[in-house]
């Protein structure tokens, strides 16, 4: 086995690299499913808006494929959705356009996998966002792992109700509401 | 915080903590509550594929990418390395992005007030894909030493900052590659924030001369080690 290669921040000035615009947007006009919209601040131990932040998603497309070989059902993935997104966090938030994932084989409820980078973080950190519209939720392995009084930061809360709702999801980085991170 | 949890992909006693004293921004961005383990589903498998279409062709040379009317002003480089996960087994179609300050150390950025001069021919950003062997090749600028405000004369060793995506969501990796024989390293705490000697060591890149060009340029080589699930991995098909 050899020795993996040791995590580093990514920085202040990451979006030299990382970020060239668009890549939060997941969806073409040849998407299939839901369009949604996810909204949320990036908040340090302070309560603070984590200006210098990147969130990374990772989703299946709306019947729950991966374009992956590792998926058996790759063959019927979406083409027009690749399934990752990536948005800087400024004073605002991040903000996504994408689609409702499908439930994944194997899975109860649908999710999207979340990963956090910023400045002051020597690896990244991974979540998942749950949608409280999803009566299924309840049937999550992995949410049902997560003590009962630390689910809610795993919800992102539907707001509005029209043809693109959004979902607010917040990532507290520390304090009394920190998001529960994985470790894989 | 540090878990030790063996079933896990990352191994945390060589990886940093999320709160590490001597880089103070970690004190109130570092997630404290323990990390819940987490199974590998589909969803941690699986990860955005990328192929030649998703890069244009100057992207791997950054002494051309960003060049408005002339060459960029400092030390001409070529950085290759292989990317492997623990197996040894090449990752293909890796993508790397990379970015880094100019010769002088500045950052094309504009919350980089270093009093150093900007390079209008160096932007300082790249991306290369890993070939059929995990090997990966780009040509650069070596990168300046930077002050930076962390403790009292802190400045950080030269570095090229790497993000790569591997086969997997767990695969992910974003690092630092350093240039040998530097001592700001052992001043360090990004650096040293890597709590294994050994695993700190394979942040520094070595000399190639093997890469080295005649008349032309130095060459660096830098390799990188990627975590993931322990399946045999998928080949992905030619793009
Ligand atoms: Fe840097």
């Amino acid at each position: 086995m050899s020795i993996q290669t040791g995590s580093q921040t990514v920085g202040p000035y990451f979006n030299i690299g990382m970020i060239r615009g668009g890549e939060n947007s997941l969806v073409q006009d040849e998407t299939v499913g839901q369009r949604i919209y996810i909204k949320g601040q990036l908040l340090d131990g302070d309560g603070q808006p984590v200006k210098d932040g990147c969130i990374e998603i990772w989703q299946a497309d709306a019947h729950g494929y991966f374009n992956h070989p590792a998926d058996p059902n790759q063959a019927q993935a979406d083409p027009n959705f690749r399934g990752f997104g990536r948005s800087e966090t400024l004073g605002a938030g991040f903000w996504f356009k994408t689609i409702k994932p499908g439930i994944i084989a194997g899975a109860q409820t649908p999710y999207i996998n979340v990963r956090v980078f910023s400045r002051g973080m020597l690896i990244h950190a991974l979540t998942r966002l749950y949608f409280s519209d999803e009566s299924t939720n309840a049937d999550d392995p992995l949410l049902n792992s997560v003590p009962p009084e630390r689910r809610a930061t795993l919800i992102a809360q539907r707001e509005e109700f029209g043809d693109v709702p959004t979902y607010r999801f917040d990532i507290h980085l520390q304090g009394d509401q920190e998001t529960v991170f994985f470790n894989p | 915080m540090t878990v030790s949890n063996t079933a896990s992909v990352i191994d945390w006693a060589r990886q940093p903590s999320y709160l590490y004293e001597g880089y103070k921004s970690t004190v109130k961005r570092g997630p404290t509550k323990p990390l819940i383990p987490m199974a590998h589903t589909l969803s941690e498998l699986t990860g955005p594929v990328y192929g030649h279409d998703d890069l244009n062709p100057l992207d791997n040379d950054l002494t051309k990418n960003s060049a408005i009317n002339g060459e960029p002003i400092g030390e001409r480089i070529i950085v290759v390395g292989r990317v492997t996960d623990e197996a040894d087994r090449p990752v293909r179609n890796a993508l790397l992005e990379v970015w880094q300050a100019n010769a002088t150390g500045r950052y094309w950025h504009k919350v980089d007030q270093h009093d150093a001069p900007l390079d209008p021919n160096f932007r300082g950003a790249g991306r290369v894909l890993t070939d059929e062997n995990g090997e990966y090749r780009f040509v650069t600028i070596k990168p300046g030493a930077y002050p930076w405000r962390n403790h009292h004369n802190a400045w950080r060793p030269p570095h090229i900052h790497f993000s790569i995506f591997g086969r997997e969501f767990l695969s992910r990796l974003v690092t630092q590659m350093y240039f040998p024989g530097d001592p700001l390293l052992a001043l360090d705490p990004i650096y040293n924030s890597i709590p294994d000697e050994s695993a700190r060591q394979l942040l520094v890149s070595t000399y190639a001369h093997d890469i080295t060009t005649p008349e032309w340029a130095l060459g660096y080589r830098f390799n990188i080690v990627l975590c993931g699930s322990r399946e045999t991995p998928f080949e992905t098909k030619e793009v």
